[in-house]
């Protein structure tokens, strides 16, 4: 029993020390002008042309500017480094007029010459610092021909064809102007020395751990109201939730839907905002029942995305009409109505094509970007189908795989996939994934493939159009016949949302869904 | 003794070598390729083939794998295409963090699980040995992640005792208090479920130590109970114990996997976990390799820790 006895005493021992040790200090409690924000995974590179992922985009546009940028709280592009700019008769040649006497974090200053070396950087295979790439969204410029100095504060672009999505390609993340002085000191190592014109300044990296940015006191829009900002990536939800509830964190980005009722009350604020991003079902236009344009549009009418929105993804989601997100303000047409829920008119519709208790193949991904919660939404979506008589198989992928099964196409395997498409201009999602040319085969993403000539002409003349309201009256057009053709099931329209707690100000979210912390203050 | 450990060196390159081959050809067969991985939406098949080529991924595989193994050979792993920095820094520093975690968690639940199993089986059908048991059973069936929320739940967003994640504290100095604050949680959530085994097995072992005979001469010489228990019977139950502690080391280094992901702690399986979702193959590979070769030399020690409690075994 001595043994027991020595043994209860030594571990009360260990114990009191252990909380003598640790039992002092209550954690938490930020620090005051500092910004503690909880993303959502490391970070790939700090190097805006040569990362893709929205998480990186959240700390890039802080550190940089571009030539353009979305004006608050919408879409359509301003000026930013660029002061003012002239658009050919053409759509050939963009004349840009920069901004004077802005220099980098690094001291040396912005001119066309350093928008010239931007460009070509990405673009040119012969530029002496091509190789501190691959560049995997340089496509977005590849109509850029040549960019030609004009003078110090003058940089033309010239393109290969009018290409109207141009000037809001150089608002996204990609078109972010870096010093070039810079990459010439760092090389590859470029994107984890950063160096840009932006509000903060890059301060520390310590990997798996955190991204630490500074003010930037000269920052040509204005001095920052907060000191410093810290990115830590969080990747788990659930431990991201606990960090701000536990004060680890000011801000937390991507909130999951269930853990959203631990915000309410006094002490968080909730901030939300519709983007531009679209949930849809592809649907197989060219074999099987989805053929018929009756059945396409009873799918439409069969599945509730009211509950879908409103229980599988508890509000944070609205529904979808068309294949424009109405983030894209100006390009969104107003009186497109989503598919009523109305499981007696799909029947009818499917009486009427001849396609009672069809058999369907369903792709179902397990989880990737902009996906939502791709499984219980697909199982939602087959009990709604089960309902009007179709007779729904799941299978389920992992994202990559995913992808590698829809992207070249549908054909001889599916029926319909789940797909969700994030997209910074509205030409972009219908011009690769809803024109006769981008099929598959062709290098698009038309993996239903659904041909309408009338719409293959309006996506080209609104690429071609310089005048905005040309563009949104085409859009709008091609928006209200996409409707009625119905190649896809509209079902959502994501809401972004992050939780602030009471200490931060000024923050809101925009319908880029980048994080913009110039204005944010922090007591 | 040294040429038992030569032998047990040698062979483990052909083991080595298979794990390189195993690993290279699961990242090449598994669907998804890095490229469109990194272009998501964007990954047409000429943005695909772009990328590939510039990744080096449009050679054919025999002389993809020679050159991997052949660079890893002379200790370059490559670049990680995620992470953008080389392979070899980020699996070392993940690894290290790893070790630290599961180093302290496998001390604990050695420590713990053999105490718990020898007072056990002392005392058999004693309150101690019921309360132990009960304690083991709950531990054993309690998953180690879920127990690891539960535990910030209560000490990081209630009572605010520890920090809910990470390693090190984003402000502050990185001191040994530091990270002992940081290390608590996850390492105790680790180490449950394998205390519990080791206790399991330490005592039922022990049970069948104690009742030989030389501890009835022990006993009847007169050698004090204490003694006997912890000096005679636990040397001679350690030869059955040894290798499930080597056992439970590997389930400990695995087990790190949840709790990393929970507590967010820099470690090497969390980092496998996302790598692998982004068809980081490069970086997969390193990582599987360093851990691989771990297991590999933490099973030669065991083995000869086990030969030098038991010289039969060396032959």
């Amino acid at each position: 029993m001595s043994i027991g006895h020595l043994t209860r005493r030594s571990l009360l021992a260990a114990g009191t020390a252990l909380t003598m040790a640790l039992g002092a200090p209550a954690f938490a409690q930020t620090p005051p002008g500092v910004l503690v924000v909880g993303q959502i995974a490391e970070p790939k590179a700090l190097d805006p042309a040569a990362v893709t992922a929205v998480n990186d985009f959240r700390i890039l546009m802080n550190v940089y500017d571009g030539l353009v940028r979305y004006k608050d709280g919408t879409l359509e592009v301003e000026p930013a480094l660029a002061t003012d700019w002239e658009i050919s008769e053409d759509g050939t040649e963009y004349t840009f007029t920069l901004r004077e006497g802005v220099t980098f974090h690094d001291g040396s200053s912005f001119d066309a010459e350093a928008v010239k070396f931007n460009f070509d950087r990405m673009l040119d295979e012969s530029h002496p610092y091509y190789d501190t790439g691959p560049f995997p969204l340089s496509f977005f410029f590849s109509a850029i021909e040549e960019v030609e100095v004009v003078d110090p504060t003058t940089v033309k672009f010239v393109l290969n064809e009018p290409y109207a999505p141009f000037l809001s390609n150089l608002a996204y993340p990609t078109g972010l102007i870096v010093s070039p002085a810079a990459v010439e000191e760092h090389g590859s190592e470029f994107g984890r020395n950063p160096s840009g014109t932006g509000p903060f300044k890059f301060a520390e990296w310590r990997p798996n751990e955190a991204v630490v940015v500074e003010a930037n006191p000269d920052y040509w829009d204005g001095a920052p109201q907060l000191e410093a900002v810290v990115f830590r990536p969080i990747t788990d939800a659930s431990t991201r939730t606990a960090e701000m509830l536990a004060g680890g964190i000011d801000l937390m980005v991507e909130v999951p839907p269930v853990a959203l009722s631990q915000f309410e009350g006094e002490s968080y604020q909730l901030h939300e905002q519709a983007g531009p991003h679209l949930w849809f079902l592809i649907l197989n236009a060219k074999e099987g029942p989805f053929a018929d344009k009756l059945v396409r549009q009873a799918a439409n009418y069969a599945i509730d995305k009211e509950a879908i929105v409103n229980e599988v993804l508890e509000g944070t989601a609205e529904v979808a009409a068309g294949p424009t997100p109405p983030a894209f303000a100006w390009a969104y047409n107003e009186d497109l109505e989503p598919y009523p829920y109305d499981p007696e008119k799909a029947r009818e519709l499917i009486a009427e094509a001849g396609a009672e208790g069809a058999e369907l193949t369903f792709y179902v991904t397990e989880g990737g970007s902009g996906m939502l919660d791709p499984v219980a939404m697909g199982t939602a979506i087959q009990a709604d189908l089960e309902a009007v008589g179709f007779d729904v198989a799941i299978e389920t992928y992992e994202w990559n795989t995913f992808l590698g099964e829809v992207n070249p196409g549908l054909e001889g395997k599916a029926d319909m996939a789940e797909m969700a498409w994030m997209t910074n201009d509205p030409d972009t999602l219908p011009f690769l994934a809803l024109r006769s040319e981008a099929f598959p085969d062709q290098g698009g993403f038309n993996s239903g493939y659904y041909s309408n000539p009338k719409v293959d002409e309006l996506l080209e003349q609104a690429r071609r159009a310089t005048d905005q309201e040309e563009r949104a009256r085409l859009y709008k057009e091609m928006q209200e016949i996409v409707h009625e053709d119905a190649p896809w099931v509209f079902v959502a329209n994501w809401k972004q949302n992050a939780v602030t707690n009471d200490r931060v100000e000024n923050f809101d979210l925009q319908p880029s869904f980048f994080l913009l912390l110039d204005d944010v203050a922090k007591n | 003794m040294g040429g038992y450990i030569l032998r047990r060196l040698l062979s483990a390159v052909p083991v080595l070598l298979g794990i390189t081959v195993i690993v290279f050809l699961i990242m090449a067969l598994i669907p998804g390729d890095p490229a469109t991985a990194i272009l998501g939406s964007y990954a047409t098949p000429e943005n695909v083939a772009r990328i590939n080529r510039e990744l080096g991924l449009d050679a054919p595989l025999w002389r993809q794998y020679l050159i991997w193994l052949g660079n890893m050979l002379q200790g370059d792993f490559g670049q990680s295409f995620a992470l953008n920095r080389p392979v070899l820094d980020e699996v070392l520093e993940r690894f290290g963090a790893t070790l630290i975690l599961a180093g302290t968690a496998f001390v604990l639940c050695a420590l713990l699980g053999v105490i718990a199993g020898t007072i056990s089986a002392a005392n058999q059908y004693g309150w101690a040995d019921k309360a132990i048991t009960f304690a083991v059973l709950l531990g054993i069936s309690i998953p180690s992640f879920f127990l690891g929320m539960m535990m910030i739940l209560l000490f990081a967003v209630r009572l605010r005792w520890f920090p809910v994640s990470g390693m090190w504290p984003i402000y502050g100095a990185r001191d040994a208090a530091a990270l002992i604050s940081h290390l608590a949680m996850p390492a105790l959530a680790l180490a449950v479920v394998a205390t519990g085994v080791i206790a399991r097995l330490s005592r039922s072992a022990l049970l069948e130590v104690l009742r030989q005979d030389f501890i009835r001469t022990a006993r009847a010489k007169g050698v004090h109970e204490r003694s006997v228990i912890w000096r005679h019977a636990l040397r001679a139950a350690m030869v059955s114990i040894l290798p499930v502690l080597g056992i439970q080391a590997g389930f400990v280094l695995s087990g790190a996997v949840y709790i990393e992901i929970v507590f967010q702690w820099p470690g090497i399986g969390r980092m496998l976990v996302d790598a692998i979702l982004r068809r980081d193959i490069l970086l997969v590979q390193g990582g599987v390799i360093v851990v691989a070769a771990c297991y590999v030399f933490f099973n030669i020690i065991v083995d000869v820790a086990q030969s030098l409690l038991d010289p039969r075994i060396r032959t």
